[in-house]
């Protein structure tokens, strides 16, 4: 199962390799990966989604603790949580095609951010899943290339 | 008074009360040399190699119970020294590693003798520190020594910049170390104290497997009590060999690979397991689904990420081992409900089974006249030392002859490569041991080949006038890998066979060493008395059965039931 994890970090050098070092050498798998800083200056939030089964998970988090420069841990599956995902995505628009994508884009709330005589730059937000569903309406049209970031996932506030 | 980087890193070590360090020098570290050099309250030993520095500061620290301290260069220094922190790593031994390195503004140019060490050593090391700026030189040394031997144990790394030693500071006041992110968990939970008690209350057939973590944490009072109170036998692994009298009616050995049948049978047909600072290594399990399958499982240890990893636990205690084990011993004199006669009797027809056990599969091994057998050299030496030697050993069948045979009854005599398993641990772990405990026999149980691996220690001891002894078990192979051959690979001995050999009596005469050799039984004792003798570095030279092979034996991936007996 895709678990989202949630990484507060000492912002030193080598912090981010200790993080990938742990992966790659665990055989932990990393399928995407964000890292900014966060309201504390020398705290970054680092977000990941990876795969695994509970067990794998589990040792995931505890490995992830272990790190000296690690302050704290949070698997968001277990939270009430928001996740957000970007792309950007260079679009085929040619005079017949142009008014077809303004509209699916305008359906999936996206926005035009760069014009070109054949083709628009597209930026999309949302859920993976999301994402997944404007890139697979808009291939048929002609996709030239597309940019993904990693998840960046937050708490839902407490409803009580 | 300002000091330079060089005088404050010694004013440092002289802080954290670091009477001894191991080390090589070069050119990145000539000027904490220089201070060394007019220092009269940190000793230097000049070892022949730097993982042999490594080695005898990781050693040194077991035998003492306190961080060792290893020193070396810049780059060849710096990568020479990874297998001895890869090595204290897996073993999880708190040992503090400086590293001399270019000046910062060379940094990141491939410089002379320049290596990223922080990089290399960053999955094999607790932590480590690359000091960019003099001020924090000193509060990266205390928080160094501070991780290294707090928590789960482990090396620590600290790389010096030549021009960081060279800077002038201020010598900062020594404060409390506070880590926003470290804080590793001493007491237990009591709910989980509560629970862990109550099962082994219930227990008719309990086996205690005690680890390395029995060690570290000085808890073998604690942990001999328990299983007294209890009733209870007491399997240990490689490493916590000694954290319970291994002459004790309760011990059953060692378990694991190379453990004894009864330990192994025990665990298999236990209904409940106390695992006590251990890590379920793969060399103890056998295959993980065939282990202690009928068993309720406690594990008690410092680590989190140790727990679950390998063997699903149903009563984990993340805790110290000894504020764990005070914690139950406590639970057990108030209990109304634990009766030590009763537990006894509930106990007696397991004992029976064992003792069954023990008597139709002992340790052993077939004695013969005209041959010597190490087992039989390992009998010996525990009988002619009063089983009261440190001893250290290389990687071999020797290593598990000697886990076998010399019986340790206390903590900290005992110091070997478990976890990462390095040929040319044994000698320089000697000369650690040595220095750490200058009255005691120290005896390095070694095999021909590894102890090739770092042979030039015979210079180290010459210098320090160290009576370190070395026992090798010479049967002219590699011969734990000759063993897998002759079992798994057809016999075909492929690059195991020693066809060049030195003449060790005369490589130890050569450095000004003394060499004895025994080839009949008849002369193993008096070689060893001999040997005991002498006050210099001693090599003795035992001309073994070539071919014994080191039983019982799982094969790897069986369960721990399916041994390879004798
Ligand atoms: C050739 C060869 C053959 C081997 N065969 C065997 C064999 O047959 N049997 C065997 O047992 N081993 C064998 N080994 C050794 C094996 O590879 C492992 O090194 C060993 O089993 C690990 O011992 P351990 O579980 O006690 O863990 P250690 O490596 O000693 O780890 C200590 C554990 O205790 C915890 N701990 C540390 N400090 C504390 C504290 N203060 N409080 C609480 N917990 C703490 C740590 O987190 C860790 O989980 C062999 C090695 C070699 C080289
Ligand atoms: C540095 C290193 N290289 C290789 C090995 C693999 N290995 C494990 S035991 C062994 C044989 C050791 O031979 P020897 O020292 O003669 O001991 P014996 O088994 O004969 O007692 C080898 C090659 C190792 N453990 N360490
Ligand atoms: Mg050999």
């Amino acid at each position: 199962m895709k678990h989202t994890i949630s990484v507060l970090l000492q912002n030193k050098p080598g912090v981010l390799s200790r993080v990938t070092g742990l992966f790659s050498g665990r055989g932990f798998n990393i399928e995407s990966l964000s890292v900014a800083q966060t309201l504390e200056p020398d705290v970054s939030c680092l977000t990941l989604v990876t795969s695994g089964e509970d067990t794998i998970i589990e040792q995931i988090t505890k490995q992830l603790h272990k790190l000296i420069d690690v302050i704290k841990v949070t698997d968001m599956c277990e939270h009430d949580n928001v996740e957000r995902e970007m792309a950007l995505i260079r679009v085929k628009a040619e005079a017949h095609t142009r008014a077809e994508v303004l509209r699916i884009i305008d359906i999936f709330r996206g926005k035009v951010i760069d014009v070109g005589p054949k083709s628009y730059v597209v930026e999309v937000t949302g859920k993976a899943s999301k994402l997944q569903a404007v890139i697979d309406i808009l291939r048929p049209i002609g996709i030239q290339e597309i940019v993904r970031s990693g998840t960046i996932a937050m708490t839902r506030a407490q409803k009580s | 008074m300002k000091l330079t980087g060089a005088q404050a890193f010694i004013k440092c070590l002289e802080e954290h009360g670091v009477e001894v360090i191991f080390g090589y020098p070069g050119g990145a570290l000539i000027d904490v040399y220089d201070e060394l050099m007019k220092n009269d309250k940190v000793h230097h030993v000049l070892t022949r190699h730097e993982q042999a520095a490594v080695h005898a500061a990781d050693a040194y620290g077991r035998v003492k119970g306190e961080v060792g301290v290893a020193l070396v260069t810049s780059g060849p220094g710096a990568t020479n020294a990874v297998t001895g922190i890869a090595s204290a790593y897996m073993d999880s031994i708190p040992l503090v590693v400086f590293t001399g390195q270019v000046p910062t503004k060379l940094i990141g140019n491939d410089a002379f003798q320049e290596v990223d060490i922080v990089g290399i050593t960053r999955p094999i090391t607790k932590h480590n520190y690359l000091v960019k700026d003099a001020e924090e030189l000193v509060p990266i040394i205390r928080e160094a020594f501070h991780l290294a031997k707090t928590g789960r144990p482990g090396p620590v790394l600290v790389d010096l910049p030549k021009d960081v030693l060279a800077t002038r500071i201020t010598y900062p006041e020594v404060k409390p170390i506070t880590m926003r992110t470290y804080k590793p968990t001493y007491e237990p939970h009591p709910g989980q104290v509560e629970k862990a008690c109550q099962a082994m209350l219930k227990a008719k057939k309990p086996v205690i497997y005690a680890g390395g973590g029995v060690i570290l944490s000085n808890s073998n009072e604690e942990l001999t009590e328990l299983a007294r109170r209890l009733d209870c036998p007491v399997t240990m692994t490689l490493m916590g060999l000694g954290g319970f009298p291994g002459t004790d009616p309760l011990s059953m050995g060692m378990l694991g690979m190379h453990g004894t049948y009864y330990a192994n049978m025990a665990v298999a047909n236990c209904d409940l397991l106390i695992a006590v600072g251990a890590r379920f290594d793969d060399r103890v399990t056998g295959r993980v689904d065939a282990f202690a399958p009928h068993a309720e499982i406690i594990h008690i240890d410092v680590d989190p990420s140790s727990i679950s990893k390998n063997v699903r636990v149903d009563i984990p205690i993340v805790a110290d081992c000894k504020h764990a084990l005070v914690a139950i011993n406590a639970w057990f004199a108030r209990s109304k409900d634990f009766n030590a006669k009763e537990c006894a009797e509930k106990h007696r027809s397991w004992h029976e089974q064992i003792r069954e056990w023990k008597n139709k599969h002992p340790l052993g091994y077939v004695e013969e006249t005209d041959i010597i057998k190490p087992q039989f050299v390992i009998q010996k030496l525990h009988e002619l030392t009063g089983g009261d030697a440190i001893i250290t050993t290389e990687v071999g069948q020797h290593q598990m002859w000697t886990a076998q045979f010399y019986h340790f009854n206390k903590p900290r005599q005992w110091a070997t490569s478990g976890g990462l398993g390095v040929m040319g641990y044994g000698f320089p772990a000697a000369i650690g041991a040595q220095m750490a405990a200058p009255d005691k026999v120290v005896i390095d149980i070694a095999g021909d080949g590894s102890i090739q691996m770092n042979i030039q220690e015979l210079a180290t001891c010459r210098q320090e006038k160290l009576p370190v002894k070395v026992a090798i078990l010479n049967n002219g192979y590699l011969g734990m890998v000759r063993q897998w051959q002759e079992l798994f690979y057809n016999k075909q001995y492929s690059s195991t066979v020693m066809e060049v050999a030195p003449d060790f009596v005369k490589v130890a005469e050569a450095y000004g060493a003394v060499g004895l050799r025994a080839t009949k039984p008849s002369e193993v004792e008096p070689v060893i008395r001999e040997a005991l003798k002498i006050n210099n570095t001693v090599f003795m030279d035992f001309v073994i059965a070539r071919e014994e092979g080191v039983y019982p034996m799982v094969p790897a991936g069986k369960a721990t039931t399916e041994m390879l007996l004798v």
